[in-house]
């Protein structure tokens, strides 16, 4: 196999010391490329799967921005910030979720501008929908692909900077490792191309993490198969920090699968949808001839202000306990999602989530109730990042140097793994939203550090390079020669049962610790794990290996992060601890990799509450 | 719907190849059958357990998959001979229409192989850049609302930007082929979804100059199979049809303008 160093200029591009590298390309890693190469900086932009297949596709329902009529019937930037820590439990910082909350008008103009075909009002207008944690319509979006939609216009931009020489693709490359200088700055990658299994560096003067969402660590998940969460936590075991790991949102509607769980949209309850069960458990009739009457509207009973639309994590909750009441359709773990009385105009705007569900189940929703239940899907926690903030804290400095760096000087993280933005809990729509702001305002710090970087001639040595290659080959040639008895994909299996079972809607001590033991057995076994393929091409099965031995690493900060914090904030639940615990808890987690025992060291650090007094939230819930 | 008179055990027939070099050759992997499956859960099953029927230990097969919901558009594979993705692929529907617990997958035949069911897309990927498929804005400053457009106009244009780049109609079109230069039905809709647009309107007559040349619309034999496989439902047809009528036009003043 190939085991060298680039040095010098070749054909490919993306050698030098005077580019950034950008490792992902969903819309977060797009944006910051588009940007990044917009500041004069020639960009190496590095992916597992073509960039336009990357997991942003997924996202369905919309994007959050106030707008003209938003503004007209009392919404305000302001509001958006307020209602984004309200959701979030008042664990984000601040001054960045402002910035991002006041440029989100000019991002969809953005969008607008790029041809992102936003669904319209008669007059032309950009329409808007509800949307989960607003008492406004302040959410856009397009067919029932918004994310599809986004990201296909950053992938078409930032194929117009590739034919102009700006940014230089590296697809089916896996990022492997950052590499780091004797002052532990990062000064480039190694990665491996997944189809000749070669294993190089690159040097950058900046590196920006744009890698998305872990989900794959809890098995069958909403995300792609691609989110192991993989590449930050091998920057996680280099020495970069994650923050609040524990945080994990599970979205209370998924249609269950036998290979994942796929979303059903928020959308279907911003349209109208509605959540019940039959008021008799067990009933074995079909929905439809259950009367008005017999249904029991649950959210709608005790949420009479944002009914069906309150949080992901109320409302996953209340689903959960609705069916370990015993009231699950058939006394099963699944409730109604109901869209059938809709108008059939509104029945038409839901029409590609319907055919989703049409698609996997059978079941047409404009005629039968669906059948969901909740399911793992979005990170909150993630790469911990730093920022500067203005003077007033009303959002953070443009340009700054260390907007959203990581720990490691030179290393930088946007999207879904950091751990910025959105606290406790995620709002829907809110998640395109920061992940196209993280490329679009941070870029510009991470051009500006780099041109720092170059003016002052400080780059990587090919030997400190030659380093680096030599630690990936080494790993690889241990896991091939492994000669053990355990198979990854059943180790897959038992982390994603342990962690789901323990660790997402209900957070019990007893549960976790077991599941701990299990996960530190898992971890024994991953020791002596056999590849069933050790060819050196397209070896897909090294792949996923490598990333389990990550998924073993990051579950253990989740878990350990979920077991000590004796508190319920967001979407993370401890029944033996129901309550907020502002005093000892409105901490970020703070999980740091301890090499020598290969275990998290967790620590807790404050969020400053600049601009807002955290308040009970509570969503005008009545018992 | 689904019969309930299930069988016991699948067979999947797998064309594999090792290398893009070498040659292909055809494997059997047996697996307990359960309801509710897709294709992708099967190749699932086979990757964790990799044995043939004939008891011999192999390599697992080697595919490319990411979102599991057919809006990727990586796990495009050639499924009992129909070009489809696997993850919308659903064993108990198969089994209905074939009635048959044998069930045959191949990598699309129009691309080169790099391994087993993955195949090479990039010629698809490089087509959008010779059509030019983006909105050339000025840069992401901020300078307000981009063009107004109509409910309809946007219906239209939503219907052709979703497509996954996923290679279905390159598969089933018969002037499509693995050596040729005929840039396919769509490259063709993503050139008119561009032209659609107020702003890149502006880059039509270069559009329009791409398809004109050795490979383009004119290439195209009308056998309307691309619009038949699209899993999107894209009008395909109705778009290579459209920008022919805009090539014919743009021709017409070519000639006139001498431009």
């Amino acid at each position: 196999m190939a085991n060298q160093t680039t040095t010098g200029p070749d054909t490919q591009g993306g050698v030098g010391s005077d580019r950034v590298i950008i490792v992902g390309g969903g819309l977060a890693g797009l944006a910051a490329s588009m940007r990044v190469a917009e500041a004069g900086m020639k960009v190496d932009l590095f992916s597992m799967v073509p960039v336009k297949r990357s997991h942003s596709v997924c996202a369905q329902g919309g994007i959050n921005a106030c707008n003209k009529v938003a503004r007209q019937q009392g919404y305000s930037e302001w509001q958006h910030f307020d209602e984004t820590l309200y959701g979030g439990d008042f664990l984000n910082h601040q001054p960045p979720v402002y910035s991002m909350t006041h440029w989100a008008p000019d991002i969809i103009d953005l969008f607008d501008r790029m041809g992102v075909p936003f669904n319209r009002t008669k007059e032309g207008q950009r329409d808007l929908r509800m949307f989960g944690g607003s008492l406004f319509k302040r959410t856009h979006f397009a067919g029932a692909t918004t994310g599809q939609q986004l990201i296909y216009a950053l992938d078409e931009q930032v194929r117009r900077c590739e034919v102009e020489g700006s940014v230089t693709k590296h697809e089916f490359w896996e990022f492997l490792w950052p590499v780091l200088d004797d002052d532990g700055v990062c000064r480039g990658i190694v990665a491996q191309d997944m189809r000749s299994m070669e294993i190089r560096a690159f040097r950058g003067a900046a590196v920006v993490m744009a890698t998305g969402g872990n989900g794959l660590i809890f098995g069958k998940s909403t995300n792609s198969v691609i989110c192991t969460g993989g590449a930050a936590a091998r920057c996680y075991k280099a020495g970069a920090w994650l923050g609040n790991a524990e945080f994990i949102q599970v979205h209370p509607t998924a249609i269950p699968g036998e290979d994942k769980c796929r979303l059903m949209s928020e959308s279907a309850r911003g349209e109208g949808g509605r959540v019940w069960v039959p008021r008799k458990q067990k009933d074995p009739r079909h929905p439809n001839e259950i009367p008005e009457g017999e249904r029991w509207y649950f959210l709608e009973e005790k949420y009479p202000g944002y009914g069906n639309l309150v949080p992901r994590d109320i409302a996953t909750r209340e689903l959960f306990w609705k069916c370990q009441e015993g009231y699950g359709v058939h006394g099963g773990r699944m409730v109604y999602l109901d869209c059938t009385a809709l108008p059939d105009a509104t029945k038409d705007k839901l029409a590609g989530i319907f055919e989703i569900y049409e698609k996997f189940t059978g079941d047409n929703p404009r005629d039968v109730a669906m059948k969901i239940f909740p399911a793992v899907h979005y990170t909150m926690g993630g790469m911990y990042t730093t920022y500067t903030a203005e003077d007033d804290s009303k959002g953070m400095k443009h340009g700054a140097l260390n907007n959203m760096m990581t720990n490691i000087p030179g290393l930088y993280a946007f999207g879904e793994v950091n751990y910025q933005y959105h606290g406790g809990t995620r709002l829907g729509a809110n998640a395109l939203l920061s992940c196209t702001f993280d490329g679009l305002f941070c870029g510009l710090s991470v051009a500006n550090y780099a041109k720092e970087q170059i003016s002052a001639g400080k780059s990587a040595s090919d030997s400190l390079l030659q380093k680096y290659v030599d630690q990936e080959n080494d790993k690889v040639t241990k896991l091939s020669e492994n000669n053990g008895k355990f198979n990854p994909y059943h180790i897959h299996e038992k982390l994603g049962d342990e962690l789901t079972d323990s660790c997402t809607v209900m957070r019990e001590q007893k549960r976790m610790e077991q599941a701990y033991d299990v996960l530190c057995d898992l971890k024994e076994q991953y020791a002596q794990v056999k590849l069933s393929d050790t060819g050196m091409w397209t070896n897909q099965n090294l792949s996923f290996t490598r990333a389990l031995g990550d998924m073993l690493a990051y579950g253990e900060a989740i878990l350990l992060g979920a077991m000590q914090r004796e508190e319920s904030r967001g979407s993370h639940y401890r029944p033996d601890f129901p309550e907020r615990n502002d005093e000892r808890f409105l901490k970020t987690t703070i999980a740091k990799y301890d090499v020598l025992n290969d275990r998290p060291i967790l620590e807790y650090e404050d969020v400053p509450q600049p601009l807002v007094e955290p308040r009970a939230r509570t969503y005008g819930k009545v018992d | 719907m689904i019969k309930s008179n299930k069988p016991k055990t699948l067979t999947f027939k797998i064309k594999r190849q090792d290398d893009p070099k070498s040659e292909p050759y055809w494997q059997a992997f047996d697996m307990p059958y359960r309801p509710s499956l897709n294709i992708i859960s099967c190749l699932q099953y086979i990757a964790g357990h990799a044995t043939t029927t004939g008891g011999k230990d192999v390599a697992p097969v080697v595919w490319e998959c990411s979102c599991l919901e057919e809006v990727c558009g990586s796990c495009t594979m050639v499924i009992n001979g129909r070009a489809r993705q696997s993850c919308s692929a659903l064993v108990d529907e198969i089994l209905d229409e074939t009635g048959d617990t044998i069930i045959t997958l191949e990598p699309m035949s129009k691309f080169p192989v790099v391994r087993d069911l993955w195949v090479d897309r990039s010629r698809m990927f490089e087509n959008l850049k010779k059509v030019k498929g983006w909105v050339p804005i000025d840069g992401t400053h901020k300078l307000g609302e981009g063009p107004q457009e109509s409910p309809e106009q946007q219906d239209m244009r939503y219907a052709l930007s979703r497509c996954m780049t996923c290679g279905c109609c390159l598969e089933a079109c018969p002037q499509f082929t693995i050596d040729n230069e005929f840039i396919g039905a769509q490259a063709i809709s993503q050139a008119r979804y561009f032209n659609e647009h107020e702003t890149g309107a502006t880059l039509k007559d270069e559009r329009l100059d791409a398809l004109s040349e050795v490979g383009g619309v004119s290439d195209c034999g009308n056998a309307q199979n691309c619009v038949k496989v699209c899993p999107k439902d894209i009008p395909l047809t109705e778009s290579i049809a459209a920008t022919g009528r805009q090539l014919t036009v743009h021709h017409i003043k070519k000639f006139f303008t001498g431009k």
